[in-house]
This record gives C-alpha cells, sequence and structure tokens, in this order.
C-alpha cells in the first residue's frame, strides 16, 4: 500500500500531536469531564489510523507494529483484571473502589480512586485494539485465482 | 416544542440518509450517506444533552467510516437485482403492521418528552447514584462513576470483547494456517 500525497503526509505529520492529545486528554480526563476512556481510545487509535493511512504501510513497523499492538491489548487487558481482582485483596470484592477518595480531593485529578486506572487501561485496549483490526483489514485483500468463482479466499498480500 | 421539531427534522434526515444507504448502488456514497447518519445521530444527542453519547458517538462513526472505506474501497461490487414477489410483500407489511400495534402498546408506558422514569420512581438506583455519586466514588462524571464503579462489569465485558476482536484479527492475518490433516488427527490418537 503506497502513501499518498505530499499535502496530506504533511497535514498528518502536523495533526497526529493534537490529536494524540486530545485522545490522552479525554483519557486521564475520563473521571472529570464528559468524556471516557473509550472515546479516548478511539481518538488515540485514530491519530495512528491517519499517520498509517498518510504514510503508507512503511509506517506500520516503524510507529506501533502489529504485534506489539497485539501484545499492549492484552497487557492493558490483564492490567485491568489485575486492578479489578486487587478489589479482593484490599477492598470488599472484585471491582472494589478500594482506594479512599476524600472530600477535599474532588474536582482534583488525581481523585476517584481507582477510576483513572480502569480509563487508562480500557483507553490502552481500545486504541491498540482498533489499530490491529484496522491494519488486518486493510492488508487482507480478496484473491480471486482466474477462472474461479466467487470465493471468498483469504490471502496475505505480503506473501503472494 | 422546538427541541421537537428540531429532533423531528434530525429523525426525518436521518432516515433519508438511511434510505440512501441502503439504495444507491455506489459503496462509497452508501458508506459516506452512512457517516451523515451517523453525524446527525450525533447531533440529536447533542440537543438533547446527552454529551458523552455524542462525543463516543462521532468518535466511533469517523473511525468505523474510516475502516469501512478502507476495508472495501477496492472490494469489487455486484449490484443485484431482486424481484420481490407480490405475496411475499404483502405478508411483510401485515407483519410490520402487527408488530406496531403491539409497539405502540409499548409507548404507552413510556415517560412523556423531557420527563426521565426517575420522577416516577423516586427511590430507583439512577437516583441514588446521582445524588450520592460524587460521594462514594469522587467521579463528578457521573457516567464515569456508574461505567467503572457501581456498574463495572459492564468494562469487563466491553474489555472481553475487544480482546475477542483482537484474536479474530490475528487468526485471519496469521502466517501458517493451523489446519490439522486427518492423518496428524489419527496420529495424536494413536500416540
Amino acid at each position: 500500500m503506497p502513501g499518498m500525497s505530499m499535502i496530506v503526509k504533511t497535514v498528518a505529520r502536523w495533526l497526529k500531536g493534537p490529536i494524540l492529545l486530545l485522545g490522552i486528554y479525554f483519557t486521564v480526563y475520563g473521571h472529570l469531564e464528559h468524556s471516557g476512556g473509550f472515546a479516548g481510545g478511539v481518538i488515540i487509535a485514530c491519530a495512528f489510523i491517519l499517520v498509517f493511512l498518510a504514510e503508507g504501510k512503511t509506517a506500520e513497523n516503524r510507529l506501533l507494529s502489529k504485534n506489539v499492538a497485539a501484545g499492549l491489548s492484552s497487557v492493558s487487558a490483564l492490567a485491568l483484571l489485575g486492578l479489578a481482582a486487587a478489589g479482593w485483596f484490599w477492598g470488599r470484592g472484585f471491582f472494589n473502589n478500594f482506594l479512599p477518595t476524600p472530600a477535599e480531593d474532588h474536582f482534583r485529578l488525581i481523585s476517584s480512586g481507582l477510576i483513572m486506572f480502569y480509563n487508562l487501561c480500557i483507553s490502552l485496549m481500545v486504541a491498540t485494539t482498533l489499530f490491529v483490526v484496522f491494519v488486518i483489514l486493510s492488508a487482507v485483500k480478496v484473491v480471486l485465482p482466474p477462472g474461479a468463482h466467487r470465493d471468498h479466499a483469504l490471502e496475505d498480500p505480503e506473501e503472494a | 416544542m422546538t427541541l421537537e421539531l428540531f429532533l423531528m427534522i434530525l429523525v426525518v434526515l436521518m432516515l433519508i440518509s438511511a434510505l440512501i444507504a441502503l439504495e444507491t448502488t455506489n459503496l462509497l456514497s452508501s458508506i459516506i450517506s452512512l457517516g451523515a447518519l451517523g453525524l446527525l445521530l450525533c447531533i440529536a444527542f447533542l440537543f438533547l444533552g446527552a454529551l458523552e453519547i455524542a462525543i463516543t458517538q462521532i468518535v466511533v462513526e469517523v473511525l468505523l467510516l474510516i475502516i469501512l472505506i478502507r476495508a472495501t474501497f477496492h472490494r469489487d461490487f455486484q449490484v443485484q437485482e431482486n424481484h420481490r414477489e407480490k405475496l411475499g410483500g404483502i405478508l411483510a407489511l401485515v407483519l410490520i403492521m402487527l408488530l406496531g400495534v403491539f409497539v405502540s402498546q409499548l409507548f404507552i408506558e413510556f415517560p412523556a418528552f423531557g420527563h426521565s422514569v426517575m420522577e416516577r420512581f423516586p427511590d430507583s438506583p439512577s437516583a441514588a447514584y446521582l445524588a450520592d455519586g460524587l460521594e462514594k466514588t469522587g467521579a463528578p462524571n457521573i457516567i464515569s462513576a456508574v461505567l467503572l464503579d457501581f456498574r463495572a462489569f459492564d468494562a469487563l465485558a466491553q474489555i472481553a470483547i475487544l480482546f475477542c476482536a483482537v484474536i479474530g484479527a490475528l487468526a485471519i492475518l496469521r502466517r501458517q494456517p493451523h489446519k490439522r490433516t486427518r492423518e496428524q488427527d489419527r496420529e495424536s490418537d494413536a500416540a
């Protein structure tokens, strides 16, 4: 998959930082404002996909390789499970928000216990998962041998 | 009243874009009208004051649009002419009308526009969440508090779905097929 024209590449280079920043802001401020881990993660994935689309296939390994992204997604899922299971040991049960939430910390960034960490895990998971799915959807194409019927033969274009 | 008028206009526009997405023969214009549908839905959520859902809606819609365009743009695409039978059409119409009768009975139970269910049930859990949410979780965003503290299993299910998506995507693009032949199966059974 070749990249796009120079104009698209330049605009993508300018925009990827602000988009990433917006995604991180949505994630980190998920417990304070109208946002959350899911929306932030999708925006982060959008930044990666923008660069991937603009620069072409070469950007995939340089930016965030497919395997690394799949590993990060698994790690974040395990981290969320671990945070939830920590409630068994220090709290009252699974998914118990055991950190103290005193009233003087309300409306501050570091407040509301585990919700921010849950948001971070969900954001990382969503971003990496959507990136992996996008990379795979753009890499796989239907290859029909000559004379064949409409048979959905999935093939990796790198091997072909 | 003006809000309801706005919403009705938005719903009509949404219906039009959905019909265009269904009926057009060009794949790209179909996807783009799907995107217009999502954008209109997002505007409707904004009018209703559901900011969080509007953000999620627009973000997911944009990403979904890119993915759909990227994944389907180069696919070959055949338009199938469907000649629907007259009897089948009449049967479908009757079924839809029957369904409409039952669903309209359901609408009577709904609270009036602009009134929440909480007004009818003051001791419902949602009223308790709104009253004590900040106190109990420390999160001013009540939606986050409900999703990640009171009802955290929702997040767990979401993570499980995404994990399944990763596994499925990686299974599509693996290098070597894991399909075993019958000989291998027999050998492993004998061993």
